[in-house]
């Protein structure tokens, strides 16, 4: 059966690591995401903004600086810093009046912004198709048990570990992680204990945005940057973080890793209907723990 | 010290408190007793900025801060330890000290630890998994981090056992002696009185008596009319 052959071969092996690097899109985005969600309590319906943001602004800079390496490098860190620069005006600016307010006007204002941000994405970086290429250090493949892996993928499977071990410190290991978490139980005796928790969501924001922003910036090379990549994203996203286990990071990180495998490995087993299997893989999730696979900060 | 004059409170559409005045001299502990649903955690959440009073002014050394936040009036010195304790369950029981916002550098972790020292023992230990007896001292100690002027503590020893209630008591009759003012609200009058120099009766929402612990103990009638005896 060439099912069967077709599970159990290299290229099964290879497909897992270009899920794997899939994975680390999804896992950089959603991080954010469930940071912000079990700190804020923001479902941020604008965070695939932030992550369209990000790749057209990764695009910009490296415009500006002529392309190579160094451009492309500059690039992954600029990008998110000017979308974290955005979190922290939307944060200030605007969610940070109402969270004594119902929650939904919480939701609409974030669906709200997810309108704003596309029209102004489109008023800023006109509605044409961006593309940004891989620099030369990355072009070409790895052999990997005979099959060829574009070193972009190896690359993204290098930056996964790096950012889980980045927010595993800064959640663990940081007094202002620390404070985060409790935040995310109970926000109102953090304050009780003297913490000013309007600077804590201030943070919490910005660094979740810089999340967004870096996985557009990361996926800039690999697809078309273009209006509308928020949407898809927007929806993969929710789903990684329901399944994982709302606000907790880890569960992202599975979330992820779900997401993703079931998609790449999919393909091999019904190329036609690859793109159904993350879907279906949600359901199962959810029937058998509706409440995600990890404990939530709900 | 504290001086909170005619407040009235409420949660939503029901009115909770009808012009409370209580006041409190430096280095007092004065009890707020009444039974269970009388307006006394009502009351402690009102003066440490939780919930904002309708009407009234609330006085912390001469200055008004009616309707300041919690963590506003904790850098101003004063702190409320809840009754359900709420430590942070995720984070360690160091943790939980060590986030606190520090007003002066006389309180730090040694002092806790010094003043209570089974905290010491389970340090590194998960805050949601202790006792209740541990989780009341940590509540306790994560509040005096904050280098309070004025503690409220509401009802320090809820749910805990006689032991580690005539603990407890010492522990916070220590902090007295250190200088710190306690605002203590309970149910059970005789604990109390082992405590309180003098005490506030609430029932339904209003102050209904106000005396020394001595008088308290001796009027069988206001013990039977607002108290569990």
């Amino acid at each position: 059966m060439d099912f069967a052959a077709n599970l159990f071969s290299a290229g099964t092996l290879s497909q897992i690591l270009v899920g794997l690097s899939r994975t680390t899109i999804l896992f950089i985005v959603s991080s954010g995401m469930s940071l912000i969600l079990g700190v804020l309590r923001i479902p941020n319906v604008a965070h695939g903004s932030l992550y369209m943001i990000g790749a057209f602004a990764a695009w910009s800079v490296i415009q500006y600086l002529g392309g190579g390496l160094p451009a492309f490098l500059a690039a992954m860190i600029v990008a998110p810093l000017i979308v974290a620069a955005v979190g922290f005006v939307l944060e200030r600016g605007f969610f940070s009046y109402l969270y004594e307010r119902e929650h939904l006007m919480l939701l609409l204002l974030t669906f709200a912004f997810m309108l704003i941000l596309g029209d102004l994405v489109k008023i800023v970086w006109g509605p044409e198709y961006r593309s940004v290429t891989v620099p030369a250090f990355f072009q070409g493949s790895a052999e990997i048990f005979g099959l060829p892996l574009p070193w972009y993928n190896l690359f993204l499977l290098l930056v996964g570990p790096c950012i889980a071990v980045f927010l595993w410190l800064v959640i663990n290991r940081t007094n202002l992680g620390k404070i985060a978490r409790a935040a995310a139980v109970d926000g109102e005796m953090v304050g009780a204990v003297g913490i000013n928790t309007g600077w804590i969501f201030a943070f919490t924001f910005v660094l979740g945005s810089f999340l967004a922003g870096l996985g557009g910036a990361l996926i800039a090379p690999m697809v078309n940057i273009s209006l509308g990549m928020d949407h898809t994203l927007i929806m993969e996203t929710f789903l990684i973080v329901i399944i994982g286990g709302l606000g907790n990071m880890w569960g992202a990180l599975l979330g992820s890793l779900i997401f993703g495998l079931t998609q790449s490995l999919g393909i091999l087993v019904w190329p036609q209907f690859g793109i159904a299997f993350p879907y279906l893989a949600v359901v199962a999730v959810l029937v058998v723990r509706p409440r995600g696979l990890l404990s939530s900060t709900w | 010290m504290l001086d909170v004059r005619g407040i009235d409170a409420c949660y939503g559409q029901s009115h909770i408190l009808f012009d409370v005045s209580l006041s409190l001299r430096q280095g007092e502990i004065v009890g707020l007793l009444g039974r269970n649903g009388a307006g006394k955690t009502t009351t402690m959440k009102t003066v440490g900025g939780m919930l904002r009073p309708k009407n009234g002014t609330i006085l912390f050394e001469g200055e008004d801060v009616t309707g300041r936040k919690p963590f506003q009036l904790v850098r101003r010195g004063i702190c409320y330890v809840p009754d359900d304790r709420r430590i942070f369950a995720d984070l360690t029981v160091d943790d939980n000290l060590g986030i606190v916002y520090r007003r002066t550098r006389e309180w730090d972790r040694e002092r806790v630890y010094g003043l209570f020292p089974a905290l010491r023992e389970i340090a590194g230990r998960r805050a949601g998994v202790l006792s209740g007896g541990e989780k009341a001292m940590l509540a306790v100690g994560r509040a005096l981090m904050s280098g309070p002027k004025l503690l409220l503590l509401d009802e320090p020893t809820e749910g805990l056992a006689p032991l580690i209630v005539r603990a407890l008591e010492a522990q916070i009759l220590r902090l007295s002696e250190a200088g710190i003012s306690i605002l203590l609200s309970e149910q059970n009058l005789k604990s109390s009185l082992r405590l309180i120099d003098r005490a506030y009766i609430i029932d339904n929402g209003r102050i209904r008596y106000q005396g020394t612990a001595k008088e308290l103990e001796n009027n069988a009638e206001i013990q039977r009319m607002h108290l569990l005896i």
